[in-house]
């Protein structure tokens, strides 16, 4: 930019002006920062300093503006300029004189430590440009549903209902999904005491009802491509039509199938025609539809029935569900009651290890079948055989510790749900990267709890056909932190397909996915950025020169936003990213950047940090704080009073993904004695906001021994560690420890 | 009494939860046990107890009916109502142990030497003869529970505190004769025995 006019300002409230000689700092700004416009104002972030600012924008021309004041974290509407100029902010409160103790000997390193910062700024700002919105925007507004169950009906009502166009993709001939086929559901309101009419009747009266929701029954997707806003699918019936749409975002409701019985020989099913699974104890009692519930072998009417809890799940054993799936110990609490409720004489036991009944009818429910007296023994099946007048139970009573055998009329065992997930694409990229056909990967892989084996989304993206599985199969990106996210930008997972769960929580699921769905197609539609960045404008490019078709980015992007065209170069989808900047840490030629975020904002930073000589006695080491978690925890140790080394320069990034090698190699070269990287935890109980770009940045960081060897540098100078945001104590702590491994192994040789 | 236990039997056949719910007092609340073990953990006396109240309940509905009324267990209850304070379903747990102790009894089938059991017997005998408890029988009385050998030795190995009882006034050798009683006793023991009628009545009607 020719006309590039930096302005900054320091304020001198908070306590700045006491603790910092702000007209030094002015200097520094002007003759080190080249800033050509520098006020100092006691209270910056009042109306007058923020109009003041405004001021020399609108008429003096500054379009680089360095706030010298408090945490990026704070006064973010008074400091906000709308996205016409760029912003830096230096540090100064939480992250100088609040974490440093206010005492005469250690004024010199903390005004040091200001001037550092400012600095800082003036050299992030310099290599800013102001973010446009992506050239790429998606301008559909229809909203795709995989799924015709509760959850995607729910979530194509609530779309309709917020007037946006929604289209149901079903496999099956008639809407309703597993619900459908049930004859009563848990109680959804108060009082949570008898079973009631499943809610799939209104549903489907309801979808058939709304104009603005198109029903393809019998169909499937069999490609689906594009980018929020700008979906294309089409959608096969069975017939052999195909038709295809446009859509801007997509909800994948494709709910669960129930666990395959037929793998508990153990527990009778195949071998006796009176054990049987959850669905079909419905079908009989649909079949009885109010009367006496017969059992299968000869149509005698059941007089004492078994539920058995947790068959094949909650088990290691092979072919087993390791999970719970949550709604098993209500639905057998329902199912007792389908006799009960008739006939109270008929006896109804169900042998449980651990009674779970989660949401809000879960304990009144349970509390209902006691009093209807259904019979709860706590007990661990072992077998179930064939008797001569029905199956008979075996088990052992672990409050009576002692080996019981039971004949019933008929056994119920209450078996878990395996999600409709599609491919497990990190499987398949595994021995076949071009994904051969399916059974090549069941034969590979056959002894794991289940893998579907055909694929729900059918998407053309690089990384694969559906969406990364979480664990155990389920579509989800973190079911605490951000449910309804999955990996792929407006593609959102609702109902049991992300997580197990009953008809009121996917219910529940399917509104929060349908907001979610829209609010992508929205954000697409002005070239924002979604969750976690939402309205975040800039956006990652290349410089196609530079790029050496190594692929690293399509491979290690954790949303496969990026894929590859014709001539093997990478072709990023502006509207499938999240901004984390995991490509701009992955490019070993450095050709990614944002225009507000680089590997020269932050190269030019580290580089204009003053680094004393080897004499002054004085190192610095450099932090590269994920601004998610780490950042904000350093912000809040410093509000707490707790303090950290004078000799930490603190640079937050936007994930530690995005962290280049580049960085530290330089930081290391241009003298700095360490380097300490803080991103979240990773793993599968990972926190990091971008999924993978923690464990991205750990892994690229396991790799650097090499590079500090060939510097002849010590291991100990660079040390990446997980920090969550509630790590107060513990980040200046290990800020300090970099502090102390420096005293005990000595300054770095690089200091010139 | 035996009869009284056959006659429960052939109607509650096989469904002991029913026949408590019916005849023990509060033992309407039985089913609602969630076996989560908090009342037998709190229980002082815990230890000591053949089934703790968990398993109690656990037996009531796995139809252990001789078990359970021939056990010494809830005859060990001593009322401290640490599980009532504890319990998360609210069960009424001391209650229903006192109350399986009475049907138990009225079966006939409470365990013959117990002692709580036996004290309690003595104890309520000593009580509605004279309308008030005559502390020196009752004193006697126990010593004597477990045989004429085991009072004597008992008696000298009190008579310590006997004599210094005595010597203080708190204990009058005239109560030996009959005792103080209250004033209408011909009245009172009319009272239970009408209260007992009544009693016999209910379970009649009821059992």
């Amino acid at each position: 930019m020719a006309d590039m006019k930096i302005g900054a300002y320091i304020c001198k409230g908070c306590g700045l002006g006491e603790r910092l000689d702000c007209d030094e700092l002015a200097t520094i700004a002007k003759r080190d920062g080249k800033a050509q416009v520098v006020q100092q104002h006691d209270f910056l972030c009042s109306e007058d300093g923020v109009s003041m600012i405004r001021n020399d924008i609108d008429n003096e021309g500054v379009n680089r503006v360095v706030i010298a004041a408090c945490s990026r974290r704070a006064k973010t509407d008074a400091f906000n300029f709308d996205g016409e100029v760029c912003v830096a902010r230096a540090n100064l409160r939480e992250g100088v004189i609040w974490i440093r103790p206010d005492e005469d000997e250690f004024q010199e390193t903390t005004q040091e430590m200001a001037a550092d910062y400012v600095r800082m700024g003036c050299a992030e700002v310099k290599y800013q440009t102001p973010p446009h919105p992506a050239e790429e925007r998606g301008c559909h507004e229809a909203i795709l549903v995989v799924g015709g169950g509760v959850s995607g009906m729910t979530a194509a009502l609530e779309a309709a209902k917020a007037g946006y166009p929604v289209h149901i993709v079903e496999k099956e001939a008639q809407l309703g999904g597993a619900v459908g086929q049930m004859w009563k559901d848990i109680p959804m309101h108060s009082p949570y005491t008898d079973p009631v009419e499943p809610v799939t009747r209104r549903l489907i009266e309801e979808v058939e009802a709304n104009e603005r929701i198109t029903v393809h029954l019998s169909s499937r997707l069999t490609k689906t491509s594009g980018a929020p806003g700008r979906f294309s699918a089409d959608i096969s019936a069975e017939s052999g039509s195909t038709t295809t749409e446009n859509f801007g975002a997509i909800v994948m409701a494709s709910g669960a199938t129930p666990y395959d019985a037929s793998k508990l020989p153990e527990l009778g099913y195949g071998k006796s025609p009176d054990v049987v699974d959850r669905v079909e104890m419905e079908k009989l009692a649909i079949e009885a539809d109010g009367g006496p519930i017969k059992r299968p072998s000869d149509g005698k009417e059941v007089k004492k029935v078994t539920f058995i809890q947790c068959a094949g799940q909650r088990s290691e054993k092979e072919g087993h569900l390791p999970y719970c799936s949550g709604d098993c110990c209500l639905t057998s609490i329902k199912q007792a009651m389908y006799f009960k409720d008739r006939n109270p004489d008929i006896e109804t036991e169900v042998l449980f290890t651990d009674l779970r009944t989660p949401g809000a009818p879960g304990e009144d429910f349970y509390r209902s079948g006691q009093d209807k007296e259904v019979t709860f023994r706590k007990g661990v099946v072992s077998e179930v055989v064939a008797g001569s007048n029905g199956p008979v139970v075996k088990f052992k009573d672990l409050i009576l510790d002692e080996d019981v055998e039971e004949e019933a009329d008929l056994v119920v065992l209450a078996t878990g749900m395996v999600p409709n997930s599609g491919v497990d694409i990190e499987l398949a990229a595994g021995p076949n990267v071009e994904g051969e056909e399916e059974e090549a990967q069941t034969d590979s892989e056959g002894n794991a709890i289940e893998i579907p084996v055909e694929s729900v989304l059918n998407l053309t993206y690089r990384q694969g056909k559906d969406l990364p599985h979480l664990k155990y199969g389920f579509n989800d990106s973190h079911f605490i932190c951000f449910p309804y996210e999955t990996r792929r930008t407006g593609i959102y997972a609702s109902g049991p397909v992300r997580r197990p769960m009953d008809t009121p929580q996917a219910i529940e699921d399917a509104t929060g996915a349908a907001l979610k769905a829209i609010q992508a197609l929205e954000n697409a539609k002005l070239g924002r950025a979604a969750h976690p960045r939402s309205g975040d404008l800039s956006y990652p490019s290349f410089r196609k020169e530079g790029c050496t078709q190594c692929k690293r980015c399509t491979v290690e992007c954790p949303f496969g936003a990026i894929d590859e065209d014709e001539e093997r170069y990478p072709k990023f989808n502006e509207a499938r990213c999240r901004r984390c900047g995991t490509c701009m840490g992955a490019c070993p030629v450095r050709v990614i950047s944002f225009e507000n975020y680089s590997v020269d904002t932050v190269g030019q930073q580290i580089k204009n940090c003053d680094i004393p000589d080897e004499f002054d006695e004085k190192p610095r080491f450099l932090v590269l704080a994920c601004e998610n978690d780490a950042y904000p925890a350093l912000d809040m140790a410093a509000m707490q009073g707790n303090s950290y080394s004078q000799w930490a320069r603190v640079i937050p990034v936007r994930c530690l993904g995005s962290v280049n090698t580049i960085w530290i190699t330089d930081a290391l070269n241009s003298g700095y004695d360490g380097v300490v990287l803080m991103g979240c935890k990773k793993g599968d109980d990972y926190q990091c906001h971008f999924v993978k770009g923690s464990e991205m940045a750990h892994y690229r960081m396991s790799k650097i021994d090499d590079t500090l060897e060939q510097l002849n540098l010590e291991k100990e100078r660079v040390e990446t560690y997980e920090v969550a945001i509630t790590d107060i104590e513990r980040a200046p702590k290990l800020i300090n420890d970099m502090a102390e491994t420096i005293d005990k192994i000595g300054m770095s040789p690089f200091k010139f | 009494m035996s009869d009284y236990n056959q006659q429960m039997i052939e109607k509650y056949r096989g469904n002991f939860l029913k026949e408590v719910e019916a005849n023990v007092e509060e033992g309407d609340w039985v089913k609602m046990c969630m076996q989560c073990g908090v009342c037998s953990g709190s229980c002082p006396l815990g230890p000591h107890w053949e089934h703790p109240p968990q398993e109690i309940f656990m037996m009531i509905r796995a139809n252990k009916r001789e078990d359970i009324l021939s056990s010494s267990s809830m005859w060990m209850c001593t009322s401290c109502y640490n599980c009532i304070a504890r319990c998360p379903r609210g069960l009424p747990i001391t209650h229903i142990m006192h109350g399986l102790a009475t049907y138990a009894k009225r079966l006939g089938l409470a365990p013959k030497e117990q002692p709580t059991a036996k004290f309690a017997q003595l104890f309520w005998d000593n009580l509605t003869k004279t309308g008030r408890v005559n502390e020196l029988k009752l004193g006697l009385s126990l010593y004597f529970m477990n045989g004429f050998g085991e009072g004597i030795k008992t008696a000298l190995k009190m008579k310590d505190v006997g004599l210094g009882m005595l010597k203080t006034k708190r204990m009058t050798p005239m109560e030996m004769l009959g005792g103080h009683k209250c004033k209408d006793v011909k009245g009172l023991q009319a009272m239970l025995k009408k209260a007992e009628e009544l009693e016999e009545a209910r379970i009649g009607k009821r059992g």
